[in-house]
């Protein structure tokens, strides 16, 4: 076996055209790919020596087969240099910063030191050293003549993507007439003109010398021509373009010196700069760009080979034009058209280029685009990798699986393999899984026998594999219960959004939850789909059990309060329970309590008038309680809890008690008793919760939200008392009385005083309906107790919906003057502007109708914009902190060792161990009044409380140490 | 022996004994003084009370080798799922309108060179915070004042004439030291001249100046331009809010900016520098230094999320990201053009944005990537040096030795 490489670092650099030669399998020198057999053919683009795609075909050049060949770079011989696009700034910048003629760049020897010094400063702190070389370049830019050779520096013109000319100033075609224009006199301008006798005094030049340039015989040297110039005000120069071909540039490169290009932060060994042009370019193996055979047996190439094979042919029409000797003009453009394919093989993006497309007019993705964006290379393969041995499919809930476990559908479990290695112990075990083959579950899909060779389990052999398997082989057997399992529901926001469950094998399709694992999540049943990975060794099965199981992760570190709790049904369940206190009979309570580990019931709390014994529903919830808790705290509902001893003493249990986010008990369980404890309580009070529920019965209906006429009638005086409250202030306003706000305009003081009157309409309309509630309506329930809803929605729903908003004001779009054409032009009044009168029970009328989804409208939008954005602001920050870890001194670095934090949080405490408002969590005062006041009632308690030892951890719902399924029921295990 | 009374020379060797840094030391001395000047404590006693808050210290600390930063940013980055896209909201002043919600979050992470809507909290020393008047001296001298402010502007096509008439009022209680109209009326006289390049004639409070020639275009422009002039106050600052807030038990003056000039408002006499605070948070770097910077960026986070209900964020979340956004000693922001531009690896560069031209760059420049980070080991497939992965412990059978 080969020993595997680890990859300690990658070099970057650019390749010189030898190199590319040196590593070459093949020279490609034809267009062509597959002969009339369907064979690639030799030296064309899919010659085998660059790799295998077929299966059954032999790579020429190393020998292996597909897909264990990785392919072979080939090249093709360009005929004329091309430059490479993704360097054309580079390029610019050293043609203009470099002599043309010795390569030497135009910096004295104190400029190059400054800036190489700079060059160092700024690599030492930090800084862009970007900056620096564009100064460098800049300064030897100004330059107009060589420090070291005295030539004179055209300046560059670079035209986009990669054309590039040396700007010359030389003396224009129409000279003679540009002389004569200036020297006739100009009358309006009282200007006497110039003879050439004047001018011939005034430049020095002779006479006849004047005349023959004026004639256009003679063209004026340099010297002259600036006398001219200076004597009569004029420019007889123009620009003159002087294209720089790739050869040239790759010449003037040449001359470059290595250590002037240090001074430009160029890599003189590694990047020399000549090899930004091109004069050989390599050919990507054949399994960078494989050809799919479609339906119809014909062969569909990749977007590379089409540009390739572009590449190819104009190369080889280059090098027979210029064999025949083809005039200039026609090289250049065969030239060109080089560039232009290399250009666009390198990157097909490239602003105002067209980009070359596909026969369908798709534009084809070539080098860049591969690389480039979300679905890239970077980050859609390398960062984000496809993995084997995962499933996804729709979740569902499950209120009888613990919430450390998952239901996986059979057919998941048949297809997700563990490996098991055979030993002298389990091989009966190895056996059985084999034997029933791999269909059956729980079967095994493939077994490796001690000499590597891997085996297909089928229904037809796998009786006789099953008595082959010995000690030394491995099984891949299904997945069973209680193997470990990571589970995800994506977008993955927190690391609660990816846990492992361990696994319950279940009949159907989807994948089953508890439901008090939706708010880690954030899933619920409306279609969610979640994805699970079947772990592979036993390092990462380790690690995920101690790491990352669901009960593991009950408290959120971004505020240290449990986020794994009782939810939405729940609540209402131990409210129902608790809140009145009310009496069961024995069986009654014996089947509120049958799905926990309580099997007998406590004292009874009194007799009945039939004399029957009965149990209150506190005392019922209590059975769930460590006998040693004692807590204080008040409920949602409003109520003090008191919780003594184990037992609650008064107070009712609601979201702020067993709920998600921070329920005091759950809160408290966790961290006190340990996470086994607090899974035990979460997996009872669902049950207990869920059977409260369905023994009162609950359900809501829209007679729930009906008040009665005469509260219907109040509702309407206070909205109609609002509205003449409303017109006052447009009287008022209209009348140009209304005093404005500090800070504000009239219109804003308007706007805001009506939005005031009208919201306070709302809110007593909702008081009024409120008060024909009884305590024991649904909605006020889930209200109250904090399981869903809030009294706003009931307002709503029985009151009035009140003023619909957009961008936080009264609903002003619309018509010219109005919102809807149902409105005189500027009616200012509450129904014009979006006030909503009626209640979702009474139903809207269709203007109120119409401004209900203009808000609606608004936070759909919101919603959609705030998702993208907060993703991005996510992506962010991941990347921006990704490489922070706290050390074991207590220090946070990055992974090259920088601090950033001399101690986390300035106090090195955890954030998921301590709630975000308990500051260190340490009450000393509170541990020194305990000890000193208080006996403890137990060793246990004091233990406990002094915190001495932490409970041991439960590695599994099937085993020990801590609360087990077995010993959770009181059940033995059968087998 | 300890400065406390009932602390015993037992009881110190016992705390003394303990892993607790200082501040915690400290701590329990008091606690311990405190309940052994009410009734005795035994040694057993303290001993328990040791033990208990050393293993409630251990307890708490953070785990060695815990990715804290990729919790810190999901933590932060997880409840801006839940904020509102709104940006403006009324803020604790509802004069003032100030981004908030998502918007300010982004911004203050991409540490934005100026806020989308600079204010800033300007608190007041002795008599200026109580006295509404001196309070009323710094707003006015805070507050940028125009000529509309102070009277009335008229323009007289005939004569080419542009006339002000000043409010007398306005300028006695805006430049409370004069006590005659007039002579305010002369500095404004003079600031027009300085700034317009004018001739003015006054007359009590009566300004009158033109074009040196006539023109009509001229005399418009004078106009505009005379508009902009600020007479006192600090340009940037548009407006400024006075409440009185009670802090600490006592009632006083706290201002309220739109816009912000920090530097030049700490100048401003009656100004308490050592509270004043502002939501830029390179104006606090370049007066108060990085530490400062950091102290808002920390401030301006928590509070933004505060203000959205996801109040129950933890601190020390917030802290690692301004931490790390002043690590260099300077503001770096939180992406592209900061913190993740300027990582030491290729890959994890290229893998963030801009994918080709960091590898081209990295070609020319003839960079190494070390693999150090995470996003680059990911890349190469290799375990990242951060958690279990970070520790060299792996399973292995056990070598039979023969003794
Ligand atoms: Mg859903
Ligand atoms: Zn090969
Ligand atoms: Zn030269």
């Amino acid at each position: 076996m080969q020993t595997p490489k680890v990859l300690g670092g990658i070099d970057f650099g650019l390749m010189d055209p030898e190199t590319y030669r040196d590593m070459s399998a093949t020279k490609v020198i034809t267009a062509d790919t597959y002969d009339d057999d369907g064979y690639p053919i030799d030296m064309g683009l899919m010659d085998p020596r660059l790799g295998v795609i077929d299966p059954g075909l032999e790579c020429r050049t190393c020998g292996s087969h597909s897909g264990s060949c990785n392919g072979h770079f080939g090249h093709i011989e360009l005929a004329a240099p091309v430059i490479h696009v993704g360097f054309t700034k580079l390029i610019r910048r050293l043609l203009r910063s470099t002599c043309r003629e010795c390569g030497r760049l135009a910096l004295d020897e104190a400029q190059r030191d400054e800036f190489r010094e700079r060059y160092e400063r700024a690599e030492e702190l930090g800084d862009d050293q970007h900056d620096v070389l564009k100064a460098a370049v800049r300064q030897a830019r100004k330059a107009s003549t060589c420090p070291f050779c005295g030539e004179p520096q055209a300046d560059i013109k670079h035209e986009k993507p990669t054309t590039y000319y040396e700007v010359q100033d030389v003396l224009s075609g129409e000279y003679s007439e540009r002389i004569a224009a200036a020297m006739q006199p100009d009358e309006e301008e009282d200007d006497p003109g110039t003879s050439p006798q004047e001018l011939a005094e005034k430049t020095d030049i002779a006479l006849d010398r004047i005349n023959e340039i004026m004639a256009g015989e003679f063209r004026p040297r340099k010297e002259d021509r600036r006398a001219i110039e200076k004597a009569l005000d004029l420019d007889l120069t123009e620009e003159d373009m002087n294209k720089l071909m790739p050869s040239d540039i790759r010449d003037w490169f040449e001359d470059i010196p290595d250590e002037d290009l240090e001074v430009l932060g160029i890599d003189s060994q590694d990047s020399r700069p000549e090899w930004m042009i091109l004069t050989v370019l390599p050919v990507p193996p054949v399994t960078t760009r494989p050809s799919i055979t479609l339906d119809n047996g014909q062969r569909s190439e990749d977007d590379l080979t089409h540009k390739l094979v572009d590449i190819i042919r104009i190369n080889q029409r280059f090098m027979e034009n210029r064999e025949a000797g083809a005039p200039q003009l026609i090289i250049e453009d065969l030239w060109e058209l080089l560039q232009y394919h290399v250009t666009t093989f390198v990157d097909n993006e490239i602003s105002g280029t067209p980009p070359a497309r596909h026969r369908s007019g798709r534009p084809l993705k070539t080098l860049s685009q591969r690389l480039k964006g979300k679905e890239g290379r970077f980050r859609g393969s390398l960062s984000g990798k496809r993995v084997n041995f995962s499933a996804r499919t729709v979740i569902s809930p499950d209120p009888t699986l613990s919430l450390n476990e998952v239901g996986v559908p059979d057919r998941v479990a048949t297809e997700m393999t563990q490996t098991l290695n055979v030993t002298e112990r389990n091989v009966e075990e190895a056996r059985q899984y084999v034997r029933n083959g791999p269909e059956a579950h729980p079967g095994a899909n493939y077994v490796r026998r001690p000499d590597g060779r891997r085996l297909k389990v089928t229904e037809k052999n796998c009786e006789e594999l099953a008595e082959k398997v010995e000690a030394d082989w491995e099984v891949n057997r299904h997945l069973v219960d209680g193997d470990i399992v990571i589970f995800n529901r994506q977008p993955s926001l927190h690391r609660m959004s990816i846990m492992a469950h361990e696994v319950v094998v279940m009949p159907y399709k989807t994948f089953r939850l508890n439901t008090v694992v939706c708010p880690p999540y954030n899933a619920d049943f409306d279609g969610d789909e979640m994805n699970m990975h079947a772990l592979q060794n036993e390092e990462a099965r380790a690690e995920a059990r101690v790491l990352m199981r669901v009960q593991e992760q009950i408290l959120s570190p971004r505020f240290g309060g449990n986020i794994i709790g009782a939810i939405q049904d729940h609540i209402s369940g131990t409210y129902l329970l608790t809140h009145s206190n009310p009496q069961f009979t024995e069986t009654q309570a014996l089947d509120l309590l049958r799905a926990t580990r309580v099997d007998e019931l406590p004292e009874a709390d009194g007799v009945d008038d039939d004399g029957r014994e009965y149990w209150t529903g506190q005392t019922l919830f209590s059975e769930l309680l460590p006998d040693d808790l004692s807590l204080h705290f008040s409920s949602s509902t409003g109520d003090d809890v008191v919780i003594e001893n184990g037992q609650l003493v008064e107070g009712t249990i609601d979201e702020d008690a067993v709920g998600a986010f921070g329920g005091e008990v759950v809160d408290t369980l966790t961290k006190e008793y340990g996470e086994t404890r607090s899974r035990i309580f979460i997996n009872e009070i669902a049950s207990l919760a869920m059977r409260a529920i369905m023994h009162f019965g609950f359900s809501i209906g829209i007679d729930d939200e009906s008040i009665p006429p005469e509260a219907e009638e109040q509702v309407d005086d206070a909205i109609e008392s609002a509205y003449e409250r409303v017109q006052e202030l447009i009287a008022t306003y209209e009348a140009g009385e209304l005093e404005s706000l500090p800070g504000r305009g009239v219109d804003e003081t308007l706007e805001m005083k009506i939005m005031q009157t009208l919201g306070k309409a709302r809110d007593s309309a909702g008081e009024i309906a409120d008060q024909h509630f009884g305590d024991d309506n649904p909605a006020v329930v889930m209200a109250r107790s904090g399981a869903r809803g809030s009294m706003l929605n009931l307002t709503q729903m029985a009151g009035s919906v009140g003023q619909q908003a957009v961008r936080g004001e009264r609903i002003n779009r619309g018509y010219e003057d109005r919102t809807l054409s149902h409105y005189r032009a500027n009616d200012l009044s509450a129904e014009a502007h979006g006030f909503v009168e009626n209640s979702y029970r009474g139903g809207l009328t269709p203007e109120e109708f119409f401004f209900h989804a203009m808000g609606g409208r608004e936070g759909l939008v919101d919603t959609a914009v705030r998702t993208s954005k907060s993703g991005y602001l996510q992506r962010r920050l991941i990347n921006a902190l990704s490489e922070l870890e706290a050390q074991y001194d207590g220090s946070v670095r990055d992974t090259s060792g920088r601090i950033v934090q001399f101690e986390f949080g300035e106090d090195g405490t955890s954030p998921v161990k301590v709630s975000s408002g308990e500051g260190d969590g340490i009450d000393v005062d509170g541990i020194v009044d305990r000890v000193v006041d208080a006996e403890f009632s137990s060793d246990d308690e004091k233990e406990r409380f002094l915190g001495e030892r932490t409970p041991a951890t439960n590695l599994s719902e099937h085993t020990g140490p801590g609360g087990t399924k077995a010993t959770e029921t009181g059940v033995e295990s059968d087998d | 022996m300890t400065e406390y009374e009932h602390v015993t020379d037992d009881m110190e060797a016992v705390v003394e004994a303990t892993e607790l840094p200082p501040r915690l030391k400290t701590e329990v001395y008091e606690a311990l003084d405190r309940k052994a000047a009410e009734s005795d404590v035994t040694i057993e006693q303290a001993t328990d009370i040791a033990t208990g808050v050393e293993n409630r210290y251990i307890e708490t600390r953070v785990d060695p080798l815990d990715p804290v930063g990729t919790v810190s940013a999901q933590s932060i980055g997880e409840p801006g799922t839940q904020m509102t896209m709104n940006t403006f909201h009324y803020a604790g002043v509802a004069e003032i309108d100030v981004t908030q919600g998502l918007p300010r979050l982004i911004e203050l992470v991409d540490a934005r060179k100026t806020p989308d809507t600079p204010m800033m909290t300007v608190h007041l020393d002795g008599e200026y915070a109580t006295d509404r008047e001196k309070a009323h001296e710094v707003v006015w001298s805070i507050e940028a004042t125009r000529i509309l402010a102070l009277g009335d502007v008229s323009t007289n096509v005939a004569d080419m004439l542009v006339r002000i008439d000043l409010n007398d009022d306005t300028l006695l209680e805006r430049w409370p030291t004069h006590s005659d109209p007039s002579e305010v009326a002369a500095i404004i006289a003079e600031t027009i001249e300085d700034s317009l390049g004018v001739n003015t004639r006054q007359s009590g409070t009566v300004v009158e100046f033109g074009p040196s020639e006539p023109s009509y275009r001229e005399l418009l422009q004078l106009v505009e331009r005379l508009r902009e002039i600020v007479f006192k106050g600090i340009e940037e600052i548009e407006r400024v809010v006075i409440r009185k807030e009670e802090i600490d038990g006592d009632e006083e003056f706290v201002l309220y900016t739109e816009g912000s000039a920090f530097g030049d408002t700490l100048d401003i006499e009656g100004v308490d520098a050592s509270r004043t605070t502002c939501n830029n948070i390179h104006e606090i770097y370049r007066n108060l230094g990085v530490e400062a910077a950091r102290e808002t960026i920390i401030d301006e986070t928590k509070n933004t999320l505060e203000e959205q209900g996801l109040d129950d964020v933890n601190v020390r979340h917030l802290m690692l990201v301004a931490d790390i956004m002043t690590n260099n000693g300077e503001i770096d922001s939180i992406g592209r053009h900061g913190i993740s531009g300027s990582k030491d690896s290729v890959l994890a560069r290229a893998a963030f944005e801009v994918t080709v031209n960091h590898l081209l760059d990295a070609a020319i420049h003839g960079e190494y990537d070390e693999l150090d980070g995470v996003i680059e080991n990911v890349i190469a497939g290799k375990p990242i040096s951060l958690g279990t992965g970070d520790v060299d412990l792996r399973m292995g059978s056990r070598v039979v030795s023969d003794d």
